[in-house]
């Protein structure tokens, strides 16, 4: 590429012709002109003389044979690409610095910081407000999660079982299955509001959709522990669907990263270090490890985004506050937690059917309990709410935990 | 008074073409709409009848049209051409390694060409090469698209394929679809060469005819010519109808196809369809 052309100079194309690529080579001396500026071409092609004068009067640039000279041609610059280009911007910048309040619907799918041409078709990305949807956190967490990514073949040793009683087992499989059941909500969650993102806020998108990818994986994980001794699925029941079910009816970008993120996934932090803790055999332990870890990145980007959102706009809190308060009522007349799960739940606490085992099982049950409403409380407080009405909101939170 | 312009549908975007034009003219204050034809000659005797107002004429559409008009005491007027209207030529193509040097040389072989109503890859090439001194030769036509009046690229790949194929000893068309065929590889590069170039001449033109309401039929034409490339709204037009400009019409470049179609006894000297083999 160090060639230049100097103007005044003929372009000589040797024998390149038009099915090779010539055009490049004029275009790139056209571009040394000033619009109406001219060009000579000359070259050994034979149908040089042809393509030039077809390819000139496409592009909108003067074309004519010089007379006296053999294979030479003269081109006039037209105005077709700059005035292409005259109404171009900038669609921002390319990193966080560059994140514009309000992209436009026209940007659409172009690249931050493109040079992007005027007109084009209107996209709606109905979640286009930076206040609503950024956060600053989020380019960190989405660099921490692409390289914690792990593959459930390899970072779980399969292989390493132990004799577990079938009772426990069974309560192992009615936890795995609840599991499952409520990742796939976690997934369908963020990835539903992903795709109504404005990629502008590229991070934001990219960091929802390694949190599907993680869900997927949990998904993946778990099911593969429910089979894992040859028995077959739990229990689902329909309060704890329909508990799971308010999460998905929720269209507002914040208040469903609310419901999920902060309240249902902050609450499963604690109840996924629970059963690591009282996990009857290896795999059990560690795919609740893994998923743990993964989990407190969507916890922290949920209360990111919304302490950056609460700064901007006071009413925040008051449509949280109404969001848990129309989710509990819908939900008032559900039985809220599977009876299944709980009781498993206590087995696995419990390790043993002696009636001191069972109550102590039930006891660490009610201290999960206490731990979920603690850290919902804390949760509820970094976005500003005062502890008495921190306690109230948190009580109300979804018996099915998620 | 609406304005109401014909144009042919040679292809679907021709209706995205034209409905986008309509909102646009219509969005300026002028009252316009178009009526689309399957072949050019409904619409040619629609426009010299006075039934439409204005027609987007292929070149031998608007010979027909002149002719037609006169016939009937009426005038018409080409009014406004695409900048990619004017100074085309016709290519005359054979096989790298084919013997001939002149158009003379193609004696005694067969010359591929177009649609029978193509004037860029039948009518102006094959009048080229009989005034070049070549009589002895058989044509193969490649008609698709019959009374589209070579719109349609079709006939003109076909040949350029036939010829590849050595079914034929030469080919003709456009010079823009012969860059086009060597880009697409429908020509490998280096298979062909380019035996003969015909002179300039022109294509499309809006015919208005002279019953057309006189303030619309001139706010039409200034409205096309004001439309800038540099309007986002309206590059999406000029981009589909393969243009960055409208200019002003002109007449002076039909003469190579008049010849032609006088040659063939194309059409007769009062517009009459007088073809042979040509049904559109």
């Amino acid at each position: 590429m160090t060639e230049q052309h100097h103007p005044g100079a003929p372009l000589d194309l040797g024998v390149l012709g038009f099915e090779r690529g010539a055009h490049l080579l004029v275009r790139r001396a056209l571009h040394g002109v000033p619009v109406g500026g001219r060009i000579t071409v000359t070259g050994g092609d034979p149908a040089l003389g042809v393509h030039l004068r077809a390819w000139a009067r496409r592009e909108g640039h003067g074309f004519s044979a010089v007379t006296g000279r053999t294979a030479t041609w003269e081109l006039a610059r037209g105005s077709a690409e700059t005035d292409r280009w005259a109404g171009a911007e900038r669609a921002g910048g390319p990193g966080p610095d560059g994140i514009v309040a309000r992209p436009p619907a026209h940007w659409g799918l172009a690249a931050r910081g493109a040079l992007v041409e005027a007109g084009g078709p209107d996209v709606r990305f109905d979640v286009d407000d930076r206040d609503v949807v950024w956060a600053d956190l989020a380019p960190r967490l989405y660099a921490h999660a692409a390289a914690a990514q792990w593959d459930p073949a390899t970072a779980v040793d399969w292989d390493a079982t132990t004799d577990v009683p079938a009772e426990v087992e069974a309560a192992v499989v009615q936890v795995m299955t609840y599991l499952v059941e409520n990742e796939q909500a976690a997934l369908v969650v963020p990835a539903g509001l992903l795709a109504r993102v404005h990629p502008h806020f590229r991070e934001v998108q990219q960091l929802l959709a390694v949190q599907a990818a993680d869900e997927a994986r949990h998904m993946d994980v778990f099911t593969r522990r429910a089979l894992l001794h040859g028995g077959r699925m739990g229990t689902s029941s329909a309060g704890g669907r329909s508990s799971l079910a308010t999460l998905l009816a929720e269209p507002d970008f914040s208040l469903a990263s609310f419901l999920l993120s902060v309240l249902g996934e902050g609450s499963f932090l604690s109840l996924l270090a629970f059963l690591e803790r009282h996990a009857p055999d290896p795999v059990t332990a560690q795919i609740t490890h893994l998923a743990r870890v993964d989990e407190a990145r969507h916890v922290a980007f949920g209360v990111a985004h919304l302490e950056h959102q609460s700064g901007v706009d006071p009413s925040l809190r008051g449509k949280l506050r109404t969001a848990i308060e129309r989710r509990h009522d819908a939900l008032a007349d559900t039985a809220g937690l599977n009876a299944d799960v709980f009781d498993a739940l206590v087995v696995l606490a419990a390790g043993a059917w002696t009636p001191e085992a069972i109550a102590r099982g039930h006891d660490a049950v009610q201290e999960l309990h206490h731990a979920m409403d603690e850290g919902r409380r804390q949760r509820l407080a970094r976005l500003g709410f005062p502890p008495d009405e921190a306690a109230e909101l948190s009580a109300l939170h979804t018996r099915n935990f998620m | 008074m609406t304005l109401i312009m014909g144009g042919v549908a040679y292809d679907p975007k021709v209706l995205t073409i034209w409905d986008g034009f309509r909102q646009w003219l219509r969005g300026q204050g002028l009252d316009f709409d178009y009526v689309l034809y399957s072949h050019y000659e409904r619409q040619v005797e629609d426009l010299a009848d006075g039934r439409i107002h204005a027609a987007w004429n292929s070149p031998l559409a608007w010979l027909r049209t002149e002719r037609l008009a006169a016939a009937r005491g009426r005038t018409v007027r080409s009014a406004v051409m695409r900048d990619t209207d004017q100074d085309l030529t016709s290519v005359v193509v054979v096989r790298a390694d084919s013997p001939a040097t002149t158009p003379g040389d193609l004696a005694g072989g067969t010359v591929g060409v177009g649609a029978v109503d193509s004037p860029q890859s039948t009518l102006i090439p094959l009048s080229f090469l009989r005034h070049s001194g070549l009589d002895d030769v058989r044509v193969r036509r490649f008609d698709v698209g019959v009374g589209l009046h070579g719109d349609h690229i079709g006939g003109e790949r076909d040949a350029a394929r036939a010829l590849v194929a050595g079914e034929i000893d030469a080919a003709c068309m456009i010079d823009g679809n012969h860059l086009l065929f060597g880009q697409e590889g429908t020509l490998p590069a280096g298979s062909t060469r380019v035996l003969a170039q015909t002179g300039v001449y022109d294509h499309c033109t809006m015919a208005i005819v002279d019953t057309a309401p006189a303030d619309e039929a001139d706010e039409f034409v200034r409205l096309l010519l004001s439309m800038s490339y540099a309007d986002p709204q309206v590059r999406p037009l000029l981009d589909l109808e393969g243009l960055k400009q409208w200019v002003p019409g002109r007449t002076s470049g039909f003469g190579p196809l008049a010849r032609a179609v006088d040659e063939t006894g194309f059409y007769d000297a009062a517009g009459t369809v007088t073809a042979r083999e040509y049904d559109p």
